[in-house]
Formats: C-alpha cells, sequence, structure tokens
C-alpha cells in the first residue's frame, strides 16, 4: 500500500485524541488572541443600543443544551446588554429545553443589576406549534401565555401590564439552534407584522440566515460560539465564548492540517498514476 | 368518512390561515385565533403520541427480552424519576426537576453532541477531498471562511477576517438565497397542493 | 454540598458518553438510554405545565371555555394512532395541523423567502462609489467590495437556474447552470467551515466544564 493508502487507513483515534488536545490545551494555557468584531454581530450590538430605557424586548430561546455552548454565552451576554441598557426582557421559547437556559440567563443578569422578576423580566415559558405559536402571541400574548413557565397568572407581573401583543414589544430576539426558530420569526413577526427581529443562531444554521440579514429582514445575527466571543467583546465582558475562542482557533488549525496533508498526499497519488 | 373529511378538515384550516393574511377582519381574525389555539393543544396530543410510541417500544422490549434489554428498565426509571420529581414539584428554578435537568440531563445532551466534533475532524481526513473543480471551489471556500473567522485568522494575514467575511455576506449569500427561493417555491407549491387536497400522501396509512 | 454531588454526576456522565469515541460500550448504553428517558420525561412535564394546564385544563375546567373539548376530543383522537384498529380517526386531528401549517406556510414562504429575496437581489448591478473607490486606492478589499454587487445579482439568478429542472441544462442555459454551482459550493462550503466550528465550539463547552468545573484546573 502506498503512503496516500495508509494515511487514508490510520487509526481514526489518533483523530480524535489530537482533536481533544487541540481544544484541552489552549484551554488549560489560554494564548489570549484579540476578538475582532464582525458587522452582522455589530448591527445586534447596535439594535438594543438604540432602543430607549423601558422598551420591551422580547428574547425566546429556541436551544437546548446539545447547542449550549453556542447559544448560551449569547443569552447571558443578552440579559446583561438588556439590563445594563434598563430594557425590559419577556422571555418564551419555542423549545422547551430553552426555557432554564434562558431563566438562568436572565437571573444571572438580574443578580448582577439588581432587577427583579416580574418587573423587569418575566419568563412566559413554552408553547409547541412553532410558527402558529408566534402568530398566536402576535395576535394575542396573554391568552396564549396566561401563566408563566412556572404557572404562575401573567397579571400578577407588573412588566406584563399592558402587553397585549406585538405592539407593545419593541424587538424581538430569537436565540435559535434550529426549527422553529429565527426563520419563523422573521416570516411571521417581521414579514406578517413588520416588527424589528435579530437573531442569536447556532454556526451551523448561521449561513443560511445571511440572505435575511442582507434583505434587512433582520436587525443583527450572532452566528455561533465566535460570534457570541464578537459580542462579549463589544459589551467589555469575557464569557466563556471568549475564553474558547483559543481553542476554537487550534482546533481549526488542526482541522486545516489535517485536510491540507490528505489532499496533499491524495494529489501526489493522483499524479504518480497519471 | 376516512378520506374526505380529513380533506374538507386541511381544507377549511389552510384556507382560514391563507385568508386571514389578505382578509385580517372578523370572521378570519376570529377564526384564526380560535385555530391558533386549538392548534398548540392538539400539537401536544401529538407529541404525546410520540411518547405512546417510546413506551410501546420498550414495554415490548421487557416482555421479549432481546439483548441489552436491561437498557430499557433505564429508559423507564430514568422517565419515571425526571415524570414524578417533575409534577410534584414544577419545572421551576431551584426544584428537584430543574436540578436533575442541569446535572443530569444537560451534561449527556451537550457531550453526546460534542462528540460529533470528533467525528467532524475525522471526516474532514477522510472524506474532504479535491477531487473535481466543483469539490476544490467547496474546499476553498470551507478554508478561507474556517480560518478566516477565528481569531487566528487575522495573526496569519489580517485580510483573511475580511475575506471571510467577504464570502459569507456576498457569494454564501447569493447561494443561500438561491437555496431560500428554491425550497420556498418547493414549500408554496406542496402546500397549496395539500389545501387542495391533490397531495394525499399524509394520510396513508392505517 | 448537592452542588458538588450535581458536578460529580454530570462529570460522570459526561464521561460515560465520551467514552463512546474508543468504542460503543455498556457505559455509554446507559447513558444513552438514560438520556432519551430523561428527555421523554422533560418534555412530558413541559407538556402538561406549560400548555395543557394554562391552555387546555384551567380554561376548559376552570372558565367553562367549552369550545376547548373540540381541541380536546381531536387530541386525543390522534392518541388513539397507538391502537391500529381505531388508529384511523388520527386523520381528522392530522389533517387539522397540516392543514393549518399549509395555511401559514403558502403565504409566509412566498413573502419572505421568495418574493422578499427577489426584491433584495434587484440592487444597481454597478455600484459607482465602491468602483471609485477600487480606484482611488485599489486592493484586495476594494476590489471584493467593487464586485460584491454584481456577484450577488449573478450568485442568484444562475443558482435559481440550476433549481430550474423542467428545461435540460445544456448550451448557454446549461452553461448559467454550471455558474449557479459554483455558487452552491461556495455556500456549501462555508456551511461546511461553520459546521466545523458548531461541533467544536460544542466540545469546547463540555471541555470547559470539566476543567473549570469539576476539576478547578482553570
Amino acid at each position: 500500500m502506498n503512503i496516500a493508502g495508509r494515511l487514508e487507513k490510520i487509526d481514526r483515534r489518533i483523530i480524535f485524541l489530537l482533536t481533544l488536545l487541540a481544544v484541552v490545551i489552549p484551554l488549560l494555557l489560554p494564548i489570549g488572541f484579540e476578538i475582532k468584531v464582525s458587522e452582522p454581530v455589530q448591527k445586534f450590538y447596535e439594535a438594543i443600543e438604540a432602543l430607549p430605557p423601558g422598551s420591551k424586548v422580547l428574547v425566546s430561546s429556541e436551544y437546548d443544551p446539545a447547542t449550549m455552548p453556542e447559544v448560551y454565552p449569547m443569552n447571558q451576554a443578552l440579559a446583561r446588554h438588556c439590563f445594563k441598557k434598563d430594557l425590559k426582557i419577556i422571555g418564551m421559547g419555542l423549545w422547551p429545553q430553552g426555557i432554564p437556559l434562558n431563566q438562568a440567563s436572565m437571573e444571572q443578569g438580574a443578580e448582577e443589576y439588581g432587577k427583579e422578576y416580574g418587573v423587569d423580566y418575566v419568563n412566559l415559558g413554552y408553547k409547541a406549534g412553532g410558527i402558529v405559536v408566534i402568530s398566536a402571541v402576535a395576535e394575542n400574548m396573554p391568552n396564549t401565555f396566561p401563566l408563566d413557565y412556572a404557572g404562575r397568572p401573567i397579571e400578577e407581573f407588573e412588566i406584563m401590564e399592558g402587553i397585549r401583543n406585538f405592539d407593545n414589544i419593541d424587538l424581538i430576539i430569537s436565540l435559535s439552534a434550529g426549527d422553529p426558530g429565527v426563520r419563523h420569526w422573521v416570516m411571521i413577526a417581521q414579514g406578517r407584522y413588520g416588527k424589528k427581529v435579530a437573531g442569536g443562531v447556532t454556526a451551523v444554521s448561521a449561513p443560511a440566515f445571511y440572505p435575511y440579514l442582507n434583505a434587512g429582514q433582520l436587525q443583527g445575527l450572532i452566528g455561533g460560539m465566535k460570534g457570541a466571543a464578537e459580542y462579549e467583546t463589544l459589551l467589555g465582558a469575557t464569557g466563556t465564548a471568549s475564553r474558547g475562542m483559543d481553542a476554537q482557533s487550534i482546533a481549526h488549525g488542526l482541522i486545516i492540517f489535517l485536510i491540507l496533508f490528505a489532499n496533499f498526499f491524495y494529489l501526489l497519488g493522483k499524479r504518480r498514476k497519471k | 368518512m376516512k378520506k374526505q373529511i380529513p380533506l374538507i378538515i386541511t381544507f377549511i384550516a389552510g384556507m382560514v390561515m391563507v385568508l386571514q393574511f389578505f382578509i385580517p377582519h372578523r370572521p378570519f381574525s376570529d377564526l384564526q385565533q380560535l385555530f391558533n389555539s386549538w392548534f398548540l393543544i392538539i400539537t401536544v396530543f401529538a407529541m404525546i403520541l410520540g411518547l405512546g410510541n417510546l413506551f410501546k417500544v420498550h414495554t415490548k422490549r421487557l416482555q421479549r427480552r432481546p439483548k441489552g434489554w436491561w437498557y430499557s428498565i433505564v429508559l423507564l426509571a430514568g422517565f419515571a424519576i425526571m415524570f414524578t420529581v417533575g409534577m410534584i414539584w414544577g419545572p421551576a428554578r431551584g426544584t428537584p426537576f430543574d436540578y436533575l435537568f442541569w446535572n443530569v440531563h444537560l451534561p449527556m445532551s451537550s457531550m453526546m453532541f460534542a462528540l460529533l466534533a470528533f467525528f467532524v475532524a475525522s471526516a474532514s481526513y477522510r472524506a474532504f477531498r479535491a477531487r473535481t473543480p466543483e469539490a476544490t471551489l467547496l474546499l476553498v471556500s470551507a478554508i478561507l471562511v474556517m480560518i478566516g473567522r477565528v481569531p487566528l485568522g487575522n495573526y496569519i494575514w489580517d485580510k483573511l477576517p475580511l475575506i471571510g467575511d467577504w464570502i459569507m455576506s456576498y457569494p454564501n449569500m447569493a447561494g443561500q438565497r438561491a437555496i431560500m427561493i428554491g425550497i420556498a417555491l418547493g414549500i408554496v407549491s406542496t402546500s397549496l397542493r395539500i389545501i387542495l387536497g391533490i397531495e394525499r400522501t399524509y394520510l396513508s396509512g392505517k | 454540598m448537592m452542588e458538588i454531588i450535581g458536578i460529580w454526576m454530570a462529570a460522570l456522565l459526561t464521561l460515560c458518553i465520551l467514552s463512546f469515541l474508543y468504542k460503543d460500550n455498556p457505559f455509554y448504553k446507559f447513558a444513552e438510554h438514560l438520556f432519551v428517558g430523561l428527555s421523554a420525561a422533560y418534555w412530558a412535564v413541559y407538556y402538561y405545565f406549560n400548555i395543557l394546564y394554562p391552555n387546555l385544563i384551567q380554561p376548559l375546567f376552570g372558565h367553562g371555555q367549552l369550545l376547548l373539548i373540540i381541541p380536546l376530543v381531536l387530541g386525543i383522537m390522534m392518541v388513539m394512532r397507538l391502537f391500529p384498529k381505531v388508529g384511523w380517526v388520527s386523520r381528522w386531528p392530522l389533517a387539522f395541523i397540516v392543514g393549518s401549517y399549509s395555511g401559514y406556510n403558502l403565504i409566509t414562504y412566498l413573502q419572505s423567502n421568495a418574493l422578499e429575496q427577489v426584491r433584495a437581489t434587484l440592487v444597481p448591478f454597478i455600484q459607482i462609489e465602491s468602483w471609485k473607490s477600487l480606484f482611488t486606492n485599489p486592493g484586495v478589499m476594494t476590489f471584493l467590495n467593487a464586485i460584491a454587487a454584481p456577484v450577488v445579482v449573478v450568485g442568484v439568478t444562475t443558482g435559481v437556474i440550476y433549481f430550474f429542472f423542467s428545461k435540460e441544462h445544456k448550451g448557454v442555459f446549461g452553461g448559467f447552470a454550471r455558474i449557479g454551482v459554483w455558487f452552491l459550493m461556495i455556500a456549501f462550503g462555508a456551511s461546511f467551515g461553520y459546521t466545523v466550528m458548531a461541533r467544536i465550539s460544542l466540545l469546547i463547552g463540555r471541555m470547559y466544564f470539566m476543567l473549570h468545573n469539576w476539576l478547578h484546573l482553570i
């Protein structure tokens, strides 16, 4: 067997080990690469900065623990950003696992900025049905969410006073890891009701949302852990996303090296055959 | 009865949703809100059906006892514990349900998907070859984006992040938009066929 | 104390899943089945507390909104699918779900994902400002910015042509379709790059937990 063939048959556990090391070593020995902010994240940041104090932001969490390392840092940074700007957060979600993650993010931000549940933020919980839920909330929020995520009536909460439908919401942010998620918020909230929508998404789905960004249907877009790290940089805070960027860089370097290495021998083998 | 009524239901539900877009007034707006509230409830029962199927499969395994049957006990026990604490204390923060979510469910879910990092690295090494000009284009685009989107790229060449962003915002966006339009037209035509009763495959089976 | 027990449970279960990399083994299988059971219960509890109780049980039995009997009956019909003899009745609620979704999709996809995308593509083919800056300050980025608008128009048009299968991809039409494929390949490459990024991020997240919360090494 030639070198190319032998290299192709290498035990994949060696690659697994290299990948693990490429992630673990930079976490143990941080390099401190500088993080540059990209335009979609800058736009996301500015969409929140543009809101006057007291504005109501609907944060819908459409992600789960599987995608938590990417989206949770965005959620945490977003809660901090909103509370820092004295904005009020109405949380909800189209994925049930996103509810406690959004709640934990809001609680963390609230503790830092002295905000209170029911006054400055609330979590309405989960509803099944994706696009239909968005449409139901757009028309009648108290009817769709009569109780919060833990079963308390929403009339008890000061933040919900006067909130009837989308007319009373200033910005919608969907933190999503798939469908239902940002796509549906754009289609209903932006497309039908003309609301401003911004998104925080996993890196896997981010490329597919660039057309929305380009068409002005999305106010801003945070894509993956890198996007979250950029957002943390804009807020001047180091979170888990920023801490992971060295490992992200090294692991990408490793994968690119593996691709180029394998292709070098592949092309060499092809030339020899000719 | 078995096919005609479902077709009528599909037509009515579909048409109400379409008409309320063009005529957002009564009676269509009221009907839409009513149907929306029904939809939320019926969807939950669809999910309960999924849970029912899961139980059916695993209780059968307990009866037949094939190899590894005891894992079904683990599954059912996991369900019973989580369900019981959830129903007693509810899903609020700080409850035993919340504790199990953060300390048992979350780490497994997270790690299960984190495993994909190893497989994507292995697949990149084994399968990602510049076999044709199109595959080469894919490979070059992937590498530029991969290196351009991480801080390391900036240290190799300060234009790399900008090139990565440019690829994302223009050629990638154009390709994604073409896919988006293609899918949208496909969904629109399928939806129309479903509402009009031409497409009936969803009614097949017992 | 409970926090420490929680962290240890989380760490050990993480290791159970990680052990799959060596080979499929009983520890992995145990964690996998436990995960499925817990997930199913998690969903069930949320269905009850976040939907069934607030949107059905309370308004129907507490506030007497009798119209809600209809979705309740339709819901029960849906579950009937578990019993083969009467399974056919599940078609009624299924028809309602499929019909409603189709109604929504018909308009929203057309509006947001087709018409709006076409509108956004109809931009000036030549953007004078960016060409001016290319000539005054020639460089990689000014060049890329100058060609950005034509790239979008050509990319979207040829990409859509590629998806048009009613005409054979031959001659000039085939040439356009081939250019479309190039754009699709760039988009797939970008998606691949981002997928790698996503998967690595997930591993970083979990390893951060192990090194920080469990082992206290960082």
